[in-house]
């Protein structure tokens, strides 16, 4: 033994992906001190969850949750990231690597983690805008990006990961077709009957689905515009996602003249044809075979860590791997030989009612494969059974029913035996996390998963470590605070439901809720307005507004007192009004003995005391004057204040009340999360007071400043200053992409001022100050759905009870 | 005298909806649910009088429009945490007709 501290050594790793870093993790544990460390990677970014890209692109993770190593994480381990630098050369006689933009290290030991790159098929038209592959996150931003402009994706290949991304990109709101070579889907991790059963899933769920396809070349100029296929049919596609396959990233290391096959040759050591160099991850190759996933991944971490700490003499062998898809609302597990074959039986249960289907593969006594669609809530009992390798004949009658039915205890065998592997890509067992909550005195999902890795890479066994925290707290288990369910007749939150709505394209509000699962017949006071506001701002074409599901103020387009008469108050426009208007809301007053009339906080006037029969003719007489309804009572455009401005008042920059009533114009009628007010001040005195307002504009001598998000009401909250501008289309269009951004995103009920506050008013100045063609889509949307649905309910109700009254 | 007044046809009434009639009592609220059950309560909330007409009617239920308590049509009773009782008024389905219990 050694009793001197060993020189510290240089270890540089190329590749700043899942496998480097969980290598360097490995290394860490078992010598700290060891090496001196470097590590290159492409991506201008810490080490991220690549198997979380999934729920990203689909919108229920953000970026900042699938981080593993932050920045300070590799500061606190004094390791230096050259992040958004490749390294472009090795040479391996002066054990030095170079990087694309001159930086050198020496090493005394490589170590190579560069992964794969998606098959890019050499088809015409492959280099066309908006043809990528699915690994980065620069290539979901790509996706997410198209989704906001564009309606049409194709993605080519009906794997795991085309899947997947057909998924995200429909939950982006795009129309998805999925063109497969192979008869059915995912054939490497189904058989036929479950790829089927997954292909009505996904056409239920909006994607399209084609069998059998070859794709013959990519159509479009500046853009892609279609892909077309062998048969000569042509499918419409914006973007073009090609999933078809990975190859390993060998490219450095053969240049560096690296013995690479498909992928870089290691031996079970993980090291190369040169001692000194070591790989893990994708671009490896070993014994003949690449890897795809993680969790033979994990292995190799490990052995390459032993090796290059010289702690222990470990073999890579790889384990068995089970494969799980990660779409929402779609189960699926399998592993092992689960096609059969020669020297095979299989057992086959099929409840077509719910849509679920298990095939369990036996070899003698033993269970050598398994496959479940539709429910895989026994999938660890089976995977612990089929990698034990333990005799199941005693079970043989009950097996296909899962461990409650097979009576397992009976037959010696535990429901799930501490052995049992409940984390398959971290390769973590029941035990183990029995052990770690005992331990340390665990109690949360997360503590789990900081403790054993349980959970931390795809997440799909989030659920059984739930369990398992039941199981071992019982009563002392509190369930975590997910996304807060809308209301009781549902466990999902309003995100999630509205997500659906859009991505699945539910058209009324029964369908919504029968599709969603909803537990009450039809709903309550809670959901049904919101469910009605999200159909209307998703398909302002489609959708038939349910006035059953407003509330009284919207369905009768007035405001209920405390005594059940309501008020009246019709529009005026930016806070101005003539005699004639004057004369008309008098005259109204004297002819239906209205009881008061008083001018409100809005800059306008209210009628209250109106019995509902009378509704109809106050409006009646109030349209024959030019006047339209105030929507004082719905969840919708309210008031947009004013002050004189530059047409009287001595300090006005600009014309504030020209600018408030051009606005009113423009978006009287919509319909939103909640209440929005507007207002427009002629100079920073501010005497409209825009800076308490949802969308406010102070008028300034070389311009427009626009804010947002500020509230006058229960809790006062100022704007935050949006940007400014200069002319006044600007502000037009700004105000109509900020509003519609708030109605596409914000929660039912939620004003402007907690909307910000939540998503952060960066995300709001990215959307509509910087990303110039987003609020150019924006503003459009907007005017789309005003052109549909701005109209007087005034008029056509008066028209309407007037006709059924009879004289 | 109790008399069957016709108050028109269940197609009349918007499901998950109500009517209201006038009536020697004072203003009854016909509702109709999701279902198609038809329901009658005296127009007014156990809470503060609020016109259960305009509520939001989910399941056989109405919420009141004006502090959202819940109230049960098929028994008035108010849903818990909340106490109180609205009046129900007899109403029957002949054929589509709806027929309301009204003393005159
Ligand atoms: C009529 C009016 C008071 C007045 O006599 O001036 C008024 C009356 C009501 N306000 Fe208001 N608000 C009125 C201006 C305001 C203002 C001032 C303003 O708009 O400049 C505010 C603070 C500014 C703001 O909203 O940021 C205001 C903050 C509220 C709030 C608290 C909102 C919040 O987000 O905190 C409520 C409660 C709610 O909406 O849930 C509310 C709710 C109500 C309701 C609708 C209460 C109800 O549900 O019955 C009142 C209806 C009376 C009726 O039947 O007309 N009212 N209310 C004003 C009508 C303005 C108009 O022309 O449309
Ligand atoms: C969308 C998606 C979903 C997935 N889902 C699952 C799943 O559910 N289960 C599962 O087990 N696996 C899944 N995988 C696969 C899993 O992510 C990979 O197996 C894993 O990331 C491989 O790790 P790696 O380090 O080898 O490669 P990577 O994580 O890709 O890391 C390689 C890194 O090296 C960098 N690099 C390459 N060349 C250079 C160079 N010359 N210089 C510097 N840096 C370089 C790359 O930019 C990259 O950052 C999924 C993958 C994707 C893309
Ligand atoms: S402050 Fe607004 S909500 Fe309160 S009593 Fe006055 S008008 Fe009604
Ligand atoms: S009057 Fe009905 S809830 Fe208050």
């Amino acid at each position: 033994m050694n009793m001197i501290a060993p020189i510290r050594r240089r270890l540089v790793v190329i590749g700043n992906g899942m496998a480097g870093i969980r290598t360097v993790e490995e290394i860490l544990a078992r010598a700290p001190g060891r090496f001196d460390i470097t590590v290159f990677g492409t991506e201008p970014l810490p080490n991220y969850n690549r198997i979380l890209l999934s729920p990203v692109l689909s919108g229920e993770k953000r970026f900042a949750e699938i981080v593993t190593h932050g920045f300070d994480w590799y500061a606190e381990h004094g390791i230096e990231l050259i992040a958004g630098e490749a390294v472009a050369a090795i040479d391996r006689a002066a054990q030095v690597v170079r990087g694309a933009s001159g930086t050198v290290r020496s090493y005394d030991r490589l170590l190579l983690a560069t992964g794969s790159l998606p098959v890019m098929l050499p088809l015409p038209g492959r280099e066309l805008p908006g043809v990528i592959g699915f690994r980065s996150l620069a290539d979901v931003e790509t996706m997410q990006q198209a989704a906001a402009r564009h309606r049409q994706a194709v993605v080519i290949g009906g794997g795991l990961l085309g899947l997947e991304a057909a998924w995200g990109l429909r939950q982006q709101g795009m129309a998805v077709h999925v063109v497969h070579l192979m008869p059915h889907l995912m054939e490497r991790q189904l058989d036929e009957t479950a790829g089927e059963l997954l292909a009505e899933d996904l056409v239920r769920r909006g994607i399209a689905v084609h069998l059998e396809a070859q794709t013959a070349a990519l159509l479009g100029e500046d853009r892609v515009r279609g892909v077309q296929l062998a048969d000569g049919a042509v499918l419409p596609a914006d973007l073009v996602v090609m999933a078809a396959g990975i190859r390993a990233n060998t490219q450095l290391a053969a240049a560096a003249g690296i013995a690479c096959g498909r992928g870089v040759i290691v031996d079970d050591a993980m090291t190369c044809s040169d001692p000194a160099i070591f790989a893990v991850g994708e671009c490896v190759e070993h014994d003949g075979a690449c890897y795809g996933l993680v969790a033979p991944i994990w292995e190799m971490a490990k052995v390459a860590a032993d090796h290059l700490t010289e702690t222990a003499e470990t073999g890579f062998t790889p384990a068995v791997t089970g494969t799980r898809l990660k779409v929402t609302g779609i189960e699926m597990f399998s592993a092992g030989r689960f096609q059969g074959g020669a020297g095979t039986e299989s057992i086959v249960l099929r409840d077509t009612a719910r849509g679920s289907y298990r095939r369990l593969v036996l070899e003698g006594e033993r269970l050598a494969g398994v496959l479940c669609y539709g429910e895989a809530r026994d999938a660890a009992w089976y995977f612990d059974l089929l990698r034990s390798g333990q005799d199941v004949s005693a079970l043989r009658d009950g097996l296909i029913f899962g461990p409650a039915f097979a009576d397992a205890p009976a037959a010696g065998v535990p429901v799930l035996a501490d052995s049992a592997e409940i984390c398959g890509c971290n390769g973590v067992s029941k035990g183990t996390i029995l052990a770690a909550i005992t331990a340390h005195g665990l109690s949360t999902v997360e503590a789990v998963r900081a403790h054993t890795k349980a959970s931390a890479s795809c997440g799909s066994c989030a659920g059984a470590v739930e369990g398992l925290l039941r199981e071992a707290l019982g009563e002392r288990y509190a369930a975590p605070v997910g996304e807060k369910p809308m209301c009781k007749c549902t466990a999902l939150g309003h995100d999630t439901v509205r997500r659906r709505i859009v991505a699945e394209g539910f058209r009324t509000i029964p369908q919504t809720m029968e599709a969603l699962g909803w537990t009450t017949p039809d709903g309550c006071a809670s959901c049904r307005p919101a469910l009605n506001f999200y159909l209307l701002c998703a398909f302002p074409e489609e959708y038939a507004d349910d006035p059953q599901s407003r509330f009284v103020n919207e369905r009768e387009h007035a405001n209920i007192q405390k005594d059940g008469t309501f008020s009246v108050v019709p529009r005026m426009w930016g806070g101005v009004t003539s005699a004639g208007e004057l004369r008309a809301i008098a005259d109204v007053v004297d002819k239906y003995a209205i009881p008061t009339v008083k001018v409100t906080g809005g800059q306008r006037i209210d009628l209250l005391g109106v019995p509902r029969e009378q509704l109809a003719d106050v409006w009646h007489d109030l349209n024959a004057a030019g006047m339209v309804s105030g929507h004082a009572y719905g969840k919708a455009l309210r008031t947009v204040k004013t002050c004189v401005g530059s047409e009287w008042c001595r300090f006005g920059t600009q014309d504030s009340t020209a600018m408030g009533i051009a606005l009113e114009r423009m978006t009287w009628g919509s319909w939103h999360p909640h209440k929005v007010k507007l207002a427009v001040s002629g100079c920073p005195r501010n005497c409209a007071e825009a800076t308490i307002k949802d969308f406010g504009v102070v008028a300034v001598d070389s311009g427009w400043e626009l804010h947002v998000g500020g509230n006058g009401g229960i809790k006062v909250r100022p704007t935050d200053l949006l940007c400014k501008v200069e002319t006044a289309e600007q502000v037009l269009e700004y105000c109509a992409a900020f509003l519609q951004l708030y109605r596409e995103e914000a929660r039912y009920l939620e004003r402007t001022a907690p909307w910000v506050e939540r998503v952060g008013i960066a995300h709001v100045r990215q959307s509509i100050a910087e990303d110039a063609e987003g609020r150019t889509a924006l503003a459009a949307r907007f005017r789309h759905a005003q052109a549909l649905l701005q109209r007087d309910p005034w008029a056509e109700e008066a028209a309407k009870r007037r006709a059924s009254v009879p004289a | 005298m109790l008399v069957w007044r016709d108050v028109g046809t269940l197609a009349d009434i918007p499901p998950r909806g109500s009517i209201r009639v006038g009536t020697p009592a004072g203003p009854v609220a016909v509702f109709r649910t999701g279902a198609d059950d038809v329901f009658a309560l005296v127009d007014r909330c156990p809470h503060k009088g609020g016109p259960l007409s305009h509520g939001i009617v989910h399941d056989a239920r109405v919420t009141c429009p004006l502090h959202n308590w819940v109230i049960e049509l098929a028994t008035g009773e108010a849903v818990a945490p909340d106490h109180g009782c609205a009046q129900v008024v007899v109403v029957r389905l002949e054929g589509a007709r709806v027929l309301l219990a009204v003393t005159e």
